[in-house]
């Protein structure tokens, strides 16, 4: 029962709260979408913890996410004892840049008191929960050796049993308690996800790479409001006009590629 | 936009006005989209002009342009930490007055004071900087001296600058530029600030930002802000809903000294790569290429075809920037060198040698023409730092225009002057006696309505194209948040 609620409610919620109202927030309230950054008020002490942070966090979630996605791939790769270990330590090393790099904003965030003045309470339960599971995470990789190929025999069919609608706990249940609060940790996290600043995550600008430097929009198309002069007769509240007569033009003009 | 240096009184009554209407807010407190600054001074934030501290602006590579802050492969490295971008201690923490202790504290021996509290912390601080830290320090060895422009000046040009007889400063009221090749549009890495089409006005979509901050390190004006608060940035819209309802922005409207001018400019966009690949000090001139005449019967036909308004193309004719920029050379942009085509022009103020002090006596006689322009004291060198990409004799020019005035209208109403001389002056500039009265006029005497030449935007005709109930919008302002602008969690 109390497993049925912890691998089964539990993840189809957090899944469905985290995926509603990300969009919700995303349709209803754009304006909060933003990285929140605190390097203006605090940037030294911001660089070894945020850089860190960052490429070790993502690091340690690609490797979780190539182990779902291509599970047979990962148990091919670790055939060769060498690189098994490559693996491992690749793993454990990002592991422990985000757990330094995190560590770091902490005491950033609790000791300069610039910073301090944009803490909500949601970044307090956000960092908490980060802290938790990174902390289990290296855990994990320091003291159950071979992680990167018993996850994709033992978490990976569960995940995958999740997500075929098809919940299957056999292979979780036997795991130690500290493996079972790191997937249960992971779903506290997706269900703080759409109410927190992890949103920022979904916002990365990776258009930027291939967009053209300016941009101009013109709010209207003068020519196409010229046609529609003289003045047409007044209309009633909730009367739409056809939807020939689109709506303001905005589309980026290049002025030049690079 | 053309700003006349020589009326400035630095009176910063267009930043306060600018204060009021847009940025008293919080997480606002320290920006300053309208501030006027002493030179030499180090200005706003702190020695903003210092490129090589900033990495601000353009910078030519292989003869394509690219930002200073580096290439756009490597720049995405630098989301998770921007190594450019300035601190809050470039500007300064933003304090007001514990004034509650005046009345409430315990009656005792000392006066009560109210002493000053940080708006970000609400702790005490010791005010170290602020936005007008520098006012009026034009000697100052401590603060003027920093001023980057004077780097590039020779030991003795510094000490001309310096000795104390000849101390001198001026002001510069700075705003956003609203550049043609806006640096801070192309460092957005999530396109939100955007160039407007119809007058050029240049806006960060406040939905669409996302805090990364690059805009703030890539503006060399350092005219784009980030909001502690809210985690966006922000900056100038020149009071887009005014212009809109044909008032001027704020700043112009309630200058004292009546230096501010604006008009609509006509310019060829398809022209902004090659006037990008010239050396700096022709940079002005090839801005200049750029702006068209709206007189010009082919220039006039195009800009109908392309769908400009007959009413906004008559009022580019009469526009006063047009006059000050293109036809009478006499506005230059500050610091073309950082290559984003300012579309804010400036008219270099005068400040000449009028005379020379002797043994008490008081000489204001001068042997040669446009000597005192010459002589003048702050060396022609430092002006064309900050106006001319280093080009020395627009500058020049466009002093010595402004002094040819002065003599053309001496002649005239005073009387006192050889004719022949002034002639020759005028003629020396190739300017005409009309030309040097109509300077006159538009400098000295312009109403308001030559002053601000706003182009009619015809927000109804916009208004029709939409689909939405344009009877919702009945009363609206036209502008504004569909919700809170309050910081995410």
């Amino acid at each position: 029962m109390h497993n049925n609620l912890l691998y089964i409610i539990l993840p189809y919620t957090a899944f469905t709260i985290a995926v509603v109202f990300t969009i919700h927030r995303y349709r209803k309230d754009a304006f909060t979408y933003s990285s929140l950054s605190s390097q203006f008020l605090e940037s030294k002490e911001l660089f070894y913890g945020s850089v860190a942070w960052h490429f070790g966090v993502i690091g340690a979630l690609a490797g979780h996410v190539i182990g779902f996605l291509l599970p047979s791939g990962v148990r091919w790769f670790n055939g060769v004892p060498v690189r098994l270990y490559i693996l491992e330590t690749t793993g454990l090393l990002f592991g422990l840049l985000a757990l330094i790099g995190i560590i770091s904003l902490v005491v950033r965030r609790a000791t300069s008191s610039r910073v301090r003045a944009v803490t909500s309470k949601m970044d307090v339960v956000v960092v908490t929960l980060l802290l938790i599971q990174v902390s289990l995470g290296v855990y994990i990789a320091v003291f159950y050796r071979w992680g990167s190929s018993w996850y994709v025999t033992s978490a990976v069919p569960y995940l995958r049993s999740l997500w075929a609608l098809q919940p299957d706990l056999k292979m979780i249940e036997p795991l130690p308690l500290v493996i079972k609060l790191h997937i249960v940790n992971f779903y506290l996290l997706l269900i703080v996800f759409p109410f927190s600043r992890l949103v920022h995550m979904l916002v990365i600008p990776l258009q930027y790479l291939w967009r053209p430097y300016q941009i101009v929009i013109w709010n209207w198309n003068r020519r196409r409001a010229q046609a529609h002069a003289p003045q047409p007769a007044r209309q009633p509240a909730g009367v739409t006009s056809p939807a020939d007569e689109a709506a303001a033009e905005t589309q980026p003009v290049s002025v030049y590629t690079r | 936009m053309v700003f006349h240096l020589d009326k400035c009184i630095g009176c910063h009554t267009c930043s306060i006005a600018c204060k009021n209407v847009w940025t008293d807010r919080k997480g606002a407190e320290y920006m300053w989209w309208n501030n006027v600054e002493t030179k030499p001074g180090t200005g706003y934030p702190t020695a903003w002009e210092d490129q090589n501290k900033y990495h601000g602006g353009w910078e030519q590579n292989n003869g394509q342009p690219d930002l200073k802050m580096g290439r756009r492969e490597l720049r995405v490295l630098n989301i998770f930490h921007n190594p450019h971008l300035p601190k809050l201690d470039d500007y300064y923490e933003p304090w007001t007055y514990k004034y509650e202790d005046l009345f409430d504290s315990p009656e005792g021996a000392d006066q009560p004071t109210a002493r000053p509290i940080s708006m970000i912390t609400g702790k005490y601080v010791d005010i170290e900087a602020g936005p007008n830290w520098d006012d009026d320090l034009g000697g100052s060895p401590v603060y003027a001296a920093n001023d980057p422009n004077l780097d590039k000046l020779t030991e003795e040009e510094r000490a001309q600058v310096f000795e104390i007889d000849k101390l001198v400063f001026f002001y510069l009221p700075r705003i956003c530029n609203h550049c043609v090749n806006p640096a801070c549009v192309a460092a957005c890495p999530s396109g939100a600030i955007y160039k407007r089409g119809e007058d050029g006005i240049v806006l960060i979509n406040q939905e669409k930002c996302r805090g990364w901050r690059m805009c703030v390190t890539a503006c060399p004006y350092k005219k784009s802000y980030y909001n502690w608060s809210t985690g966006k940035s922000e900056k100038c819209i020149l009071c887009f809903p005014r212009l809109e309802t044909g008032q001027a922005p704020a700043c112009f409207h309630s200058c004292v000294g009546r230096i501010r001018y604006l008009g609509g400019l006509l310019y060829d966009a398809d022209r902004l790569l090659d006037a990008l690949r010239v050396p700096d000090d022709k940079l002005v001139e090839a801005q200049r290429e750029m702006i068209l005449d709206p007189r010009d019967p082919q220039v006039r036909e195009g800009a109908l075809g392309n769908g400009i308004d007959a009413r906004a193309l008559e009022a580019c004719e009469r526009s006063p920037v047009y006059r000050y920029v293109k036809e009478w050379k006499m506005a230059l942009p500050l610091h073309p060198e950082f290559r984003t085509l300012p579309m804010l022009f400036y008219v270099p103020p005068l400040l000449p040698v009028m005379a020379k002090s002797e043994d008490g006596l008081y000489d204001s006689s001068n042997a040669e023409l446009f000597s005192p322009i010459e002589k003048a004291r702050l060396p022609m060198k430092y002006m064309a730092s900050l106006f001319a990409g280093g080009n020395q004799d627009l500058v020049r020019y466009a002093l010595k225009k402004q002094y040819a005035v002065r003599l053309f209208k001496r002649l005239d109403t005073v009387g006192d002057m050889d004719a022949a001389a002034v002639k020759r002056a005028l003629e020396q500039l190739n300017m005409t006696e009309e030309e040097a009265e109509q300077i006159f006029r538009l400098t000295a005497l312009p109403l308001f309505d030559e002053r601000f030449v706003i182009p009619p935007s015809h927000r109804e005709q916009a208004l029709q194209m939409l689909n939405d109930d344009m009877w919702a919008e009945k009363g609206g302002a036209g502008f504004g948040f569909r919700e809170a602008p309050v910081r995410g969690a």
